[in-house]
């Protein structure tokens, strides 16, 4: 039996009135990685943003490393930082280089020396094939090289599990291949990972299980070949007609 | 359809009745300047204004301290006043409702207050109110300079802190920092490059604004620009001196301007060192 790294259970959260998730359970073992897909609205980027507890959830436990980061006395600056965050609008500190992205928080909140950073910084800039844009600043990045800076940045900080919030979503479609290869070999290291995508070609060959996400539950879930290639669910087939075939799809 | 576009009435263009207005702008001002300088007593002017031996008699004292103690007094009231403006705008922002209302109170209050009733207050209500508790003079304009400038950089603070976008903060706390860690590391650096023009006026008008210890009275020694250009104006009977004193603060304010422009390109929104979209 693998160890589990995330375990979700009972999961709720409204905003107001709106309930975005009604009750979401989900196991995810070491290794795994996991890709959510499903239509705008449907709570998969809540789901994404209550595992590190960026939402607070109105309902339910998070256990993340065998931390329960929903209880209240769980100290939760030091629970984020196993778990590495990425996000569409990648979120790069403007004010600070390249090098200092990745430095600030090992030196702030891990207490590294600068040396020992800087180190680490390199290195995973080398693993994001940008180890010759250290001292550059964030503005003078495309933006797959800014979101290559982002995951970069959360590895350096030697996270168990990453959250990916649609990290393409944001991009040129020129530039969505760079940091799909980037999260693609992370993948292919063991990284535990959970990906919220639109990017099906990538759920489809990196993923090791798909969930389909609609009106807050999750409502199909399984190996890739099967959630995509051969939906069992009438709202999941609705919405890869959407995706795959958006010319088509008023039909 | 096409007569539209054609000249209308009078056979001009829009773009020709422009030219033709602009002209008529050029003509008026140049009267006004021609009006103005043939009025104008230009010996007068010279005697009063431009009296070469008054203004050779100012320096070096001028300069060595007066213009040095506008420069001590609003570099003790800016930074006294960004200190608490800062401390005001966190509260403002704050979560915990005493803080906002103490942090609005005192904005609303000092903001809405004349500055010379805050030298006032605070030069002679302080030593009134706390009997033997005499501040000195520094500390006084300090104080005083300090309260008028945080109350309105408290406000363009807070306007800075709000302009950075969300997800910096939450960035920052996805790594682990703390709020307060997150706010003084990421937050607070990008705002104050954000707010660098607005905060420069701030302390272009602290400058002026210390021309007001002159109610607290002053040994020579301890006048500021203004001051020392009143009293030269009663000793010499000349103007000269008002212009000499008024270049002076120029010779400070100028000089900031082009260090804000410097700054603002090198940090501001769109520069090396700033904010901006991706290439």
């Amino acid at each position: 039996m693998s160890e589990i790294k995330i375990e979700i259970t009972g999961l709720r959260k409204s905003f107001g009135q709106v309930e975005v998730l009604s009750g979401v359970d989900q196991r995810i073992e070491a290794g795994e990685v996991v890709c959510v897909i499903g239509p705008s609205g449907s709570g998969k980027s809540t789901l994404l943003r209550c595992v590190n507890l960026l939402e607070q959830p109105t309902g339910g436990r998070i256990v993340v490393d065998g931390i329960e980061l929903t209880d209240p006395d769980t100290d939760i600056d030091a629970a984020r930082t196993r778990i590495g965050m990425v996000f569409q609008q990648f979120n790069l500190f403007t004010h600070l280089s390249v090098l200092d992205n990745l430095t600030v928080a090992q030196r702030k909140v891990l207490g590294r020396s600068r040396d020992e950073a800087e180190s680490v910084a390199r290195q995973n800039l080398e693993r994001v094939g940008l180890a010759d844009r250290a001292t550059a600043m964030p503005a003078q990045l495309s933006g797959g090289q800014q979101q290559r800076v982002g995951i970069a940045r959360a590895l350096a900080m030697n996270p168990d599990v990453m959250l990916f919030d649609e990290p393409t979503s944001a991009l040129d479609p020129e530039l969505v291949g760079d940091v799909l290869g980037v999260m693609r070999r992370l993948a292919d290291e063991g990284m535990t990972m959970l990906v919220v995508t639109h990017e099906m070609q990538f759920a489809r060959e990196v993923a090791d299980r798909v969930l389909f996400m609609d009106g807050g539950v999750i409502v199909e879930q399984g190996d890739p070949a099967e959630v995509i290639g051969a939906p069992k669910q009438e709202r999941t087939r609705g919405f890869l007609a959407r995706v795959l075939d958006p010319t088509h799809a008023g039909e | 359809m096409a007569e539209a576009t054609r000249p209308a009435k009078g056979g001009m263009s829009k773009r020709q009745r422009a030219k033709v207005g602009r002209g008529v702008q050029y003509v008026i001002l140049l009267a006004v300047v021609v009006v103005g300088a043939v009025l104008a007593d230009w010996n007068k002017i010279g005697e009063y204004f431009f009296n070469v031996e008054v203004a050779r008699a100012l320096f070096p004292s001028v300069i060595t301290t007066a213009l040095l103690n506008t420069v001590v007094y609003t570099a003790l009231g800016f930074a006294f006043g960004l200190g608490v403006a800062l401390l005001l705008a966190l509260m403002r922002l704050s979560s915990v409702g005493p803080y906002r209302w103490i942090s609005g109170a005192y904005i609303e209050f000092f903001r809405g207050l004349p500055a010379l009733l805050v030298f006032l207050s605070v030069g002679f209500g302080i030593p009134t109110a706390f009997e033997g508790f005499n501040l000195n003079r520094n500390l006084t304009i300090m104080l005083s300079l300090g309260i008028v400038g945080s109350a309105y950089m408290a406000e363009t603070i807070r306007a800075g802190i709000k302009a950075v976008p969300g997800g910096q903060l939450e960035a920052a706390r996805s790594l682990g920092m703390s709020h307060a860690r997150a706010t003084t590391t990421v937050v607070i650096p990008q705002a104050f490059r954000i707010i660098l023009p607005p905060l420069t006026n701030e302390l272009i008008l602290l400058t002026k604004d210390s021309s007001l210890a002159f109610v607290l009275g002053a040994t020579l020694a301890k006048q500021e620009l203004t001051q020392f250009g009143r009293s030269a104006l009663t000793s010499y009977e000349s103007m000269t001196p008002i212009l000499v004193v008024g270049l002076c603060y120029l010779v400070i304010t100028i000089p900031l301007s082009v260090l804000q422009q410097r700054l603002e390109r090198r940090f501001g929104p769109g520069g090396k060192g700033g904010q901006g979209s991706g290439a």
